[in-house]
């Protein structure tokens, strides 16, 4: 199926408040607790989940939801979560992302990160100069982070330069916490902590909500 | 078949210097970073305390990392996915920036434990030849060749 095809069917208002609520958990879901969470049916949220792992937008495992195990626990219950697939729609057609690759190794070969890392801030300071309003972690959640909270640190679930951070990881990550200090001002402290699977950046100190 | 890497870094100031002194000090939670690391199977030692750097011919400039690790996922995650980012990225305070390549991966049989001479043999083979299915890098990957 192609991206667009992919995308379109997040047209359907339950089916994206499905996907929504599934990409938000960072977890498996099972399909009673999604269809509450979009108010829906479970018959018809477990539908619409197949739906959209058919079109690679989820995917599905089986799992033991409950917290008892062994015998009397019940069979493993479909559980679904977000797809690492990236769908990229771009009309008309636009590739950002190969150019971003070829420059990314540019600045490797000339060993221009320490530049790169100060264009980083600059251009976090930039984003938040337009931004001003709402919480720090509202503003990294309009940037495409999906902050939560854990152990009072707020943690990014989704890296928005993934391809890129896998190509060129210490280049990437270095830039991405730039960004995030421009971004933050004195608003908030980030450093890195990576995980896998998650962006590197942390979030702590956050002065104001 | 686990996965050999050897890395070395060219220090800016002897290791006993004030320059390197958060190098040092972030030897030892590094290490232990990484011997707890999922996926990890062997790292060559400098001595039993931790902050031991290894001790080679090399020039006293020198540093050295090498390690085994299960899969190219695990050492990744060790390198680019934990704390161990973190350390990376301040490389410019203590070392030199060289323009060959500083990293050199290799495939071994489980169980056998590579030799340092054998990786700085393959790090030079990486540096002279290019990278290859004997002497190879994360961005230019090589599985192991099926027996």
């Amino acid at each position: 199926m192609d991206s667009d095809e992919a995308v379109a069917l997040l047209g359907d208002p339950v089916r994206r408040e499905l996907y929504r609520f599934v990409a938000a958990q960072g977890r498996p879901v099972g399909r009673a607790e999604a269809a509450e969470a979009a108010g829906v049916a479970r018959g018809l949220a477990a539908f619409h989940l197949d739906k959209l792992v058919d079109a690679g937008l989820l995917t599905a495992e089986f799992k033991r939801l409950g917290e008892r195990t062994g015998p009397g626990s019940g069979r493993p219950a479909k559980a679904y979560r977000r797809s690492g697939t990236e769908h990229l729609v771009s009309l008309p057609p636009r590739d950002y992302r190969t150019l971003a690759l070829i420059l990314a190794e540019v600045v490797d070969l000339l060993g221009g990160d320490e530049l790169a890392e100060e264009a980083a801030r600059r251009a976090g300071r930039k984003l938040a100069a337009g931004d001003q309003s709402g919480s720090v972690r509202e503003l990294l959640a309009r940037q495409g982070y999906e902050p939560y909270e854990e152990d009072g640190v707020l943690r990014l679930r989704n890296c928005p330069f993934h391809v890129l951070a896998g190509e060129h990881p210490l280049l990437v990550c270095s830039m991405n916490l730039s960004l995030c200090q421009g971004l933050l001002g004195d608003g908030a402290t980030a450093g890195l902590d990576p995980r896998p699977g998650e962006c590197c950046v942390v979030v702590s100190k956050i002065n104001k909500n | 078949m686990h996965l050999a890497q050897l890395n070395v870094a060219h220090l800016l100031a002897p290791l006993d210097s004030p320059q390197l002194a958060d190098f040092v000090a972030l030897l030892e939670p590094t290490n232990v970073l990484s011997d707890a690391a999922p996926g990890f199977v062997w790292r060559l030692k400098g001595g039993e305390d931790p902050t031991d750097t290894v001790q080679h011919d090399y020039g006293d400039d020198l540093v050295i990392n090498f390690s085994v690790w299960e899969s190219r996922e695990a050492l990744w995650n060790f390198v680019y996915r934990s704390r161990h980012l973190a350390v990376l990225q301040r490389r410019r305070e203590w070392f030199q920036r060289i323009a060959v390549p500083y990293s050199v991966m290799w495939w071994v049989p489980e169980g056998e434990l590579p030799d340092l001479a054998e990786g700085m043999a393959r790090l030079e083979r990486l540096r002279t030849g290019g990278p290859g299915p004997e002497a190879f890098t994360f961005k230019e990957f090589y599985d192991p060749v099926s027996a």
